[in-house]
């Protein structure tokens, strides 16, 4: 037992969860008070004393199925055709009476396909878990073709299983039966009800699936291997520019709690300044209650100006995601700033400004400036020099001592003109200029990329791969 | 030391006894939490239970509740103890002729003249009590740290006084509403509890019990409508507490059954926000 939470411990540091001493021993304790056989409590004691942050439950989520996946005796790979014997006769029996119709009674193996699918189908009618456990089981083992040994991803397993199921049909048909059922139409409140619902229930059925498959991938490899394999970053680990379409909807979902973070941090920090001048005035009507005497000074708070700030973006394809994310964010806080404008650009700069005025949603804004700013000039490729003169000769004027420049991109310039000088003369006349990278460090003035270039010019450039560093760099700012 | 609970499943059902319904991570933490003698962090979207969790558990368990509610600029004379300082001044006034200054000196600093303040009487309560630190978040880091001694130690350092310990382990919960991250050092001292949202047959439950009135087909429609406006990308996801005046609102207008319109007029108790409000009255309406 301790070696194997010793070993689990290891696995969820190697994921990035920051798991101390003194929690491990924590969990050491928690779990002698926690009846081993109790799947979901031991999960749960292990949670509540290793995992302090929500964001890291999944990962710690897919660790402890890794690593208790096979050991517990419900989960055993071998049993389970009993009762589902048991199931599937009486299944049958409901089948005889409901239809009239006799089937041969078997095991589950030789099941044709349809019946398969029809058994599948009258399990997510019905909601039943137990069968759908079992169908998933049934349905991996069939159509997976898992081969012990073979160096294959997950994913890989997964997608030849649905394929072979057609889960988004089986929802159409589902959605015919239950119209079926009231006898005619639905309204559209129920038909979305409806719908939501079979949804549900089918996404619970790919997790089943998803279970079952690495259930079976650790018991070929072993946890350790496996372990390894499933590793993901944490959602703020995730770089920006290598983001698979899953990983984004989680770092959105992130986004959204660290910005409020990231503000109510920031508006802390303005109040909570050292301490200004005298306030004469306030002195003076506090001193009236000690008889005159002013024993007691008031001072005035500083009030630090808020900045203005200037965010010009390059959205063309590989950094679009980065942009993106930095216009959310800065959007997100735009409170703690006197004044947000956006610029975006590929080889022609367009203002997007407008795009967040009054706009609300700014998933909705950033769409709008992806689809209808007017970013193209000659071809469509990157030409940061070209962009970077038609802003200066358009908006210069408009960047004063209070200005921070916010730079965002990757610098890579297509072997056009740098036009450096437009950052240099920025600099000049701007509070600040700051250049942001998504890419990692030593890509930078490789190939075509020429941040050196610019990035003499700026008051630092920064490498902001994910959430993480993004965060970090917009504290310092405000 | 006498444990206040035998199982997780009766932690539960004494749970559900007064009105909570609590999955199998809250009760096993809340067992866990008396078992290893630790304060429990709960964490969690706003309105999902958080601070009802430590009232129940002190209902069902028969202890007191003493509540600090974290603000800023929350202080050791607010939290803590702070010395009575209008009595210490009477009695060095009343008898400034009799004693000599030592006598008068160890007199002023004692257990009379001492102010509990909620952290300081949780721990000398000789009644079974539950500790409820609300919002901890609220206060700024440093301020984290006077609560560090209280949570791993059950002990309150006074320079005059010296240490005091506690007579009982108080259950102490901390709840946070997660608007800046929590420093390492409390995180490490509690266990973590992260309440979300309830499925769609625990919020039917939920409705159950807390709205009686209620029948069960339109609570059962009640949360699956409340589920799928969850899963639209909204600015404040409805609440538990808002489905459940919203259950109330639903049984006050006579309504058996809901259908779209009806939904729609209602739905401002369910959402705080006009686009919300918008998006949800479209997405209902329209079949995609």
């Amino acid at each position: 037992m301790l070696d194997l939470l010793a070993g689990f411990v290891t696995e969820l540091r190697n994921a990035g969860l920051p798991v101390s001493l003194t929690e491990n021993l924590d969990a050491m304790e928690a779990v002698q008070h926690i009846p081993i056989e109790d799947r979901e409590a031991f999960k749960y004691a292990l949670g509540a004393t290793m995992v302090k942050n929500n964001s890291h439950w999944r990962a710690f989520e897919t660790v402890f199925e890794v690593y208790f996946s096979i050991r517990g005796p419900e989960y055993n790979i071998a049993d389970g055709d009993t009762d589902l014997d048991e199931m599937w006769r009486e299944m049958q029996e409901q089948l005889r009476q409901g239809e009239g119709k006799g089937t041969q009674g078997g095991s589950m193996d030789q099941l044709t396909p349809e019946e398969l699918a029809q058994m599948l189908m009258s399990a997510l009618m019905n909601g039943d878990q137990a069968m759908m456990r079992a169908l998933a089981k049934q349905a991996v083992q069939r159509f997976a073709g898992m081969e012990p040994g073979r160096p294959v991803g997950g994913t890989y397993y997964l997608y030849r299983t649905l394929r072979n199921l057609d889960l988004e049909g089986m929802l159409e048909k589902l959605m015919e039966k239950s119209r079926e059922e009231v006898g005619g139409e639905l309204t559209p409140l129920e038909e979305r009800l409806e719908h939501d619902e079979y949804n549900d229930r089918i996404e619970q059925f790919k997790k089943e699936i998803e279970a079952e498959i690495r259930r079976r991938l650790v018991a070929d490899r072993g946890a350790e291997a496996m372990a390894k394999t499933l590793r993901k970053p944490l959602p703020e680990d995730v770089e920006f520019m290598h983001a698979s379409r899953d990983e984004m909807q989680n770092l959105k979902k992130a986004l959204q709690p660290l910005t409020r973070k990231l503000a109510a941090r920031l508006a802390r920090k303005r109040r909570h300044g050292r301490k200004g001048p005298l306030d004469f005035r306030n002195t003076v009507r506090h001193s009236l209650s000690y008889g005159g005497v002013p024993a007691e000074p008031k001072f005035k708070y500083p009030r630090p100006a808020k900045p203005e700030l200037m965010v010009v973006a390059d959205i063309s394809g590989s950094v679009a995601a980065f942009a993106r994310f930095t216009l959310m964010l800065v959007y997100a806080i735009q409170g703690q700033f006197s004044k947000v404008r956006s610029f975006v650009f590929i080889d022609g700069i367009d203002e997007v400004t407008d795009y967040f005025k009054g706009e609300e949603d700014i998933a909705n804004a950033i769409h709008r400036v992806n689809t209808e700013a007017d970013v193209v000039w000659v071809d469509g490729h990157s030409d940061y020099g070209h962009a970077f003169e038609v802003f200066w000769e358009r908006y210069g004027k408009d960047v004063g001592p209070k200005t921070t420049v916010l730079l965002l991109g990757d610098a890579r310039n297509n072997y056009h003109a740098s036009q450096a000088w437009v950052i240099k003369e920025m600099r000049q006349k701007a509070r600040h200029v700051y250049w942001l990278n998504p890419e990692p460090k030593s890509y930078w003035n490789t190939g075509d990329s020429i941040v050196g270039d610019y990035g003499t010019h700026t008051d630092g450039v920064y490498e902001c791969r994910n959430l993480r560093q993004l965060e970090a760099f917009v504290e310092k700012l405000a | 030391m006498a444990q206040r609970f035998e199982s997780v499943a009766q932690v539960r059902q004494g749970l559900k006894d007064v009105n909570y319904l609590a999955d199998d991570g809250i009760a096993g933490v809340a067992f866990l939490a008396d078992r290893l003698d630790k304060p429990v962090l709960v964490e969690g979207p706003a309105g999902t239970g958080k601070t009802q969790l430590a009232k129940s558990i002190a209902e069902m368990t028969g202890s007191r509740l003493i509540r600090l509610q974290c603000y800023e600029g929350l202080d050791e004379s607010k939290a803590l103890y702070e010395w009575n300082y209008k009595k210490q001044l009477l009695r060095i006034q009343a008898d400034k002729n009799s004693d000599s200054w030592t006598e008068v000196h160890d007199d002023i600093f004692s257990d009379e003249f001492l102010l509990t303040r909620p952290l300081l009487e949780a721990i000398t309560a000789p009644d079974p009590v539950v500790l409820l630190i609300d919002e901890v978040d609220r206060v700024e880091v440093e301020t984290e740290a006077l609560l560090l001694e209280i949570l791993s130690e059950y002990q309150v350092s006074i320079p005059e006084l010296g240490t005091l310990t506690a007579t009982q382990i108080p259950m102490v919960f901390l709840t946070s509403n997660n608007t800046r991250e929590l420093s390492e050092a409390l995180k490490r001292r509690c266990l973590y509890l992260h309440v979300d949202y309830p499925s769609m047959e625990r919020e039917k439950e939920i409705v159950l019990t807390r709205v009686p009135e209620v029948s069960d087909n339109l609570a059962d429609q009640i949360a699956r409508i409340v589920r799928s406006i969850r899963q639209l990308d909204l600015k404040k996801a409805p609440s538990v507490s808002e489905t459940i005046d919203w259950a109330r609102t639903l049984v006050l207008l006579g309504i058996e059954s809901i259908d779209a319109q009806q939904a729609k007029e209602t739905l401002h108790i369910l959402l705080k926000y006009q686009t919300d409000i918008a998006k949800a009255a479209k997405e209902l309406s329209v079949d995609k």
